[in-house]
């Protein structure tokens, strides 16, 4: 069991920037995000785009701006759980949660901040008949141990980067790779798109293109696709064992959306007078994930939205105690890793 | 004074005849979004980047529309429910030349 004062769920930079106001409050932090990075949309969806609204940077990359939260919340050590979904939410007699992903991790907090921006990311599926019949059963949309690949026979759709690298990776372990995209033209870095040029070339990768696959067929396991000539429309039956389609990811608000919340335009219901609390107390909602009345969906509101957000999580972790907030230019960052950034000290000294 | 008319089929089928402005640096996909067309959520989710295809709708009058960017032509390529009139709709600006644009939006992928 993970143990931590403020549960995170979504690593995008909301829900970074939370780590560093929580750590300003000696609060610990643990982020769940079902990405295998952090950073969010803006490492996943457009980490090469630039930002112009991030008050202090004129202009700034998006996958800059993930780097730089992450070195500057890095003396407050916040654990990470990465590319799980957190899945169920459990209250506690004494008012604490535990969230557990859909891998079986459990975590265990006093206040959960979901900063889960439009959802976790899961993979585009495409509009088959009787896909869920082969899902695990010859269907993958992740690969996760190409081991399972070795020496069989592979099917992969889609023109992106996933499409393109796990073709070129494949090549050397299936037996045979055919790839089948919609269009002539590939959207990904250049090296791999000549790197599947010269594959295909050397008889490694199998290409159709412009073409999709409109059927698929087996008995018991995936046995045959039916893939389509875009132009013609003539269609050919491949023998395959596993069939990849990398259609890329997209948002689903997913389990949090049966956790009770209250959900108003796919988003969760807060009070945005006081904390970004939900109706449930001790679950907050911070940043794109959350409406109230005016809501804008910024990076810059959801900075603010954490920073508020760690205040109430402080007051209900510790009812007792007193506290004013201070300026990290008066009270410097002490992180939990032993550093210390302060302001200079001014010095004192005569002038003869 | 420089608003246009814009008829919208939502993905119920309803018909909206909607003002549109031709000086707010809006696109077609934001006016959807402003007029609430479409659920918060399952239109505009990358924000307007042609990086995702939930924007995407079927142009059904004759106007001459700008010509598909390479990203715009990459998303559709990748999208579901492509027609050869599929457009983003986050990739259409709002001109005056627009005026009497006829559009259905593309079912929302699920």
């Amino acid at each position: 069991m993970i143990k931590t004062d403020i549960l995170i769920i979504g690593a995008g930079p909301t829900g970074l920037f939370a780590v560093f106001e929580a750590g300003l409050l000696q609060l610990k932090c643990h982020l769940i995000d079902a990405l295998p990075q952090p950073g969010g949309q803006c490492s996943e969806i457009y980490p090469k785009k630039p930002i112009y609204d991030i008050p202090g940077y004129p202009e700034v990359l998006a996958g800059d701006l993930v780097d730089n939260l992450m070195e500057q919340i890095k003396p407050f050590q916040p654990g990470f759980t990465l590319g799980e979904r957190a899945e169920t939410i459990e209250k506690l007699e004494d008012d604490t949660f535990i969230v557990t992903t859909n891998k079986g991790t459990k975590h265990h907090a006093p206040v959960v901040a979901i900063a889960g921006g439009l959802g976790s990311f899961e993979p585009r599926k495409p509009l088959l008949d009787n896909l869920s019949k082969y899902e695990d059963n010859g269907v993958a949309y992740m690969i996760k141990e190409p081991e399972v690949f070795r020496d069989k026979k592979v099917l992969i759709a889609g023109g992106g980067d996933s499409a393109l690298d796990w073709s070129i990776f494949l090549a050397d372990v299936a037996s045979e790779v055919t790839l089948v995209h919609r269009r002539n033209e590939f959207r990904g870095a250049l090296d791999s798109v000549e790197k599947v040029q010269q594959l295909k070339d050397a008889g490694k990768i199998n290409l159709i293109t412009p073409a999709e696959v409109v059927g698929l067929n087996g008995e018991e396991k995936l046995e045959k696709v039916s893939v389509q000539d875009t132009s013609t429309e003539e269609v050919t039956d491949i023998e395959i064992d596993h069939f990849i389609p990398l259609f890329g990811l997209s948002p689903k608000l997913g389990p949090i959306g049966d956790w009770g919340l209250e959900i108003e335009k796919n988003a969760i219901k807060v009070d945005n007078s006081l904390d970004y609390q939900t109706n449930i107390p001790g679950i907050y909602a911070i940043g794109d994930v959350n409406t109230y009345p005016g809501k804008l969906k910024l990076i810059l509101c959801g900075f603010h939205e954490a920073t508020l957000m760690c205040q109430s999580a402080y007051q209900r972790i510790f009812p007792e105690k007193k506290y004013v907030m201070k300026y990290t230019t008066v009270g410097g960052v002490t992180g939990f890793d032993g550093t210390k950034k302060e302001a200079p000290k001014a010095v004192v000294k005569a002038i003869d | 004074m420089s608003d246009i008319k814009i008829t919208i089929i939502d993905r119920e089928g309803v018909s909206h005849e909607v003002d549109a402005p031709t000086d707010m640096n809006m696109n077609l996909m934001e006016v959807v979004r402003s007029y609430e067309l479409a659920p918060e959520g399952t239109i505009g989710i990358c924000g307007g980047m042609a990086m995702c295809a939930s924007c995407q709708c079927y142009v059904q009058s004759d106007h001459v529309l700008p010509e598909k960017s390479d990203d715009e032509e990459a998303m559709l390529a990748e999208a579901f429910f492509v027609k050869d009139n599929s457009r983003l709709g986050c990739q259409i600006h709002i001109t005056e030349d627009l005026d009497g644009l006829e559009v259905e939006l593309a079912p929302a992928e699920d």
